[in-house]
């Protein structure tokens, strides 16, 4: 079922903004994505009529907020299709989710002389936990390459490297930079044949398309609600119960206890009380059950095959520019779409374009090591989602065209 | 818009930029990086006594960036060590307010930088990394 794009474009309130006169467009939605009036109006009302702190008050403002914090849960818990919504731990966002697990599950698992396999797409945020765990107890870090022009990960080694017994393999199922998709799944299925515990970061597939983590077979996921039309300061990791059971506390406060003393040690809550320290982002969970809601009636179905379709219909007329490079595979397989382009650089271009009124990424993408693989330092990124329309597409390849007339 | 920032000017210093390249018998170098856009540029000096004899530089970055080091590697030749340490203080002003002491002509093409505050960084860093390598010999 195709999407009412019109429908869909009334619903976002800053698609009224313009720059210089000119409409705004933006392709920035890696990044982070635009919110709908739904979830602005719901975090006013919020703040309006419900806000305390949660699980502490006996009084009606408490257990409003208490009851939409944790109702927030329940969305996150279905939306990933987790078998208990008790598996589901509010972070700051990802970067949180993944700093929490390399700091609580990896220092109780991972040992010297320990290998922690990683590839080579991650963002930073799924790279420099693990470097600095590996660094501190001494374990090894491991890569799976990906392969030419990044057009997919090198599922061979994957295997190969699987086999040789890493304790962790954590890795981005959606990259920041190559329009692609992991198979999830099939890794997850290796890993757990080596008996390798697994992390996926899920910042740029989970509000974009269906993700269920019982499918995928992974015992960790991370994810943002910035990142789907949600507010920032709120993300989620999942983690598997008996896992998530068996680690230590990570930040030491309020809520997370359950007795504490003067003269002997603390005992801790259970999940997800146990890694969710002091007040939590409580607004930014009514905020964010609103988003899953919305995208919900929408269908991830459709977003996602509006979001690829696009981009798909981007990279091929932006192949089109001579000296032009489209990372990734030839097809599409997300809404991503990075490109560096001879004798311009991709600063230039995102200056160019912002004058035009048109939101583009320039930059590493957060992915120093992966963007010096593949030979540029600095690459533009156009990046489509629900509110995003062909018109957009047109606009780009125009305005890029310019761009290379100007400054080349 | 564009042409304020974009001088027809600084689009020839980025296009051909002057002094590109590797310079033979450095006696002082340093690698600048700006870590936001990716800009990275390496500033190679010969200083003979207390002056800067040559300057050249190297590297992948904006416009921008790429005309601020193509000027400055033409103004600073010729001048003390000290004299090239006070022009870049007085650049940083430019960039800062769109005027500066003592700038020589050259280096107005610039001047519109400071409307552009997400741009200042790419116009300073050739800059910052030229001060880094008069305090840093050549192994």
């Amino acid at each position: 079922m195709a999407l009412n794009i019109s429908s869909i474009r009334e619903q976002f309130p800053f698609l009224k903004e313009t720059v210089n006169g000119q409409p705004l467009i933006y392709l920035d939605n890696a990044a982070s994505a635009q919110k709908p009036s739904r979830v602005i109006s719901r975090m006013s009302r919020f703040m309006e009529s419900e806000y305390a702190n949660v699980h502490r008050g006996i009084h009606l403002l408490s257990e409003r907020a208490t009851a939409a914090y944790e109702k927030a849960r329940t969305s996150v818990a279905t939306l990933l299709n987790a078998p208990r919504e008790e598996e589901v731990i509010f972070t700051r966002g990802t970067t949180e989710a993944v700093n929490l697990v390399a700091n609580t599950w990896g220092r109780e698992n991972i040992r010297s002389g320990d290998t922690i396999l990683l590839t080579e797409m991650e963002h930073h945020s799924n790279l420099l936990p693990w470097l600095k765990l590996a660094g501190d107890v001494g374990a090894k870090v491991e890569f799976v390459p990906v392969l030419e022009n990044g057009a997919a990960l090198d599922l061979e080694s994957a295997k190969r490297l699987l086999a040789t017994g890493p304790k962790l393999f954590a890795f981005v199922h959606i990259p920041n930079t190559l329009g692609l998709e992991n198979p999830v799944a099939d890794l997850c299925r290796w890993a757990a044949e080596s008996g390798a515990t697994t992390f996926v970061d899920g910042a740029q597939s989970v509000g974009h398309q269906p993700v269920d983590v019982q499918k995928l077979g992974c015992d960790f996921l991370a994810c943002s609600s910035h990142k789907m039309c949600g507010p920032s300061g709120i993300g989620a990791l999942w983690g598997r119960h008996e896992l998530l059971a068996a680690m230590p506390p990570w930040q030491y406060g309020g809520e997370m206890v359950d007795r504490a003393y003067y003269d002997k040690p603390a005992t801790f809550r259970e999940p997800p009380a146990r890694f969710e320290a002091g007040t939590p982002p409580i607004l930014e969970a009514a905020g964010w059950a609103e988003a899953i809601a919305f995208l919900n009636d929408t269908g991830l179905d459709a977003i996602r095959e509006h979001s690829v379709s696009l981009a798909n219909l981007a990279a091929g007329r932006l192949r089109e520019i001579e000296g032009l490079r489209v990372f990734g595979p030839e097809i599409r397989q997300s809404g991503i779409v990075a490109f560096s382009i001879e004798g311009v650089h991709a600063h230039d271009v995102a200056f160019f374009a912002n004058e035009r009124g048109l939101a583009l990424r320039a930059g590493h993408h957060c992915a120093q090591p992966l963007m010096r693989k593949l030979g540029s330092i600095s690459s533009s990124r156009a990046s489509f989602y629900l509110y995003n329309q062909q018109a957009d597409v047109d606009a780009l390849v125009g305005i890029l065209h310019e761009a290379v007339a100007f400054f080349r | 818009m564009d042409n304020e920032l974009y001088q027809a000017v600084l689009l020839q210093h980025s296009k051909q930029p002057r002094n590109f390249g590797p310079l033979e018998h450095a006696t002082h170098a340093a690698d600048g990086h700006n870590a936001l856009c990716g800009d990275e540029i390496s500033v190679a000096l010969r200083i003979e006594g207390d002056t800067v004899a040559e300057a050249k530089f190297t590297g992948s970055a904006c416009a921008i960036c790429t005309a601020s080091a193509s000027i400055m590697t033409g103004e600073v030749k010729g001048l003390t060590c000290a004299a090239a340490q006070a022009l870049a203080g007085n650049f940083r002003l430019l960039l800062k307010d769109g005027a500066g002491p003592d700038l020589p002509k050259k280096l107005e093409v610039l001047s519109g930088v400071h409307q552009f505050p997400q741009r200042v960084k790419c116009a300073a860093l050739p800059w910052e990394t030229l001060v880094s390598a008069m305090k840093s010999p050549a192994a």
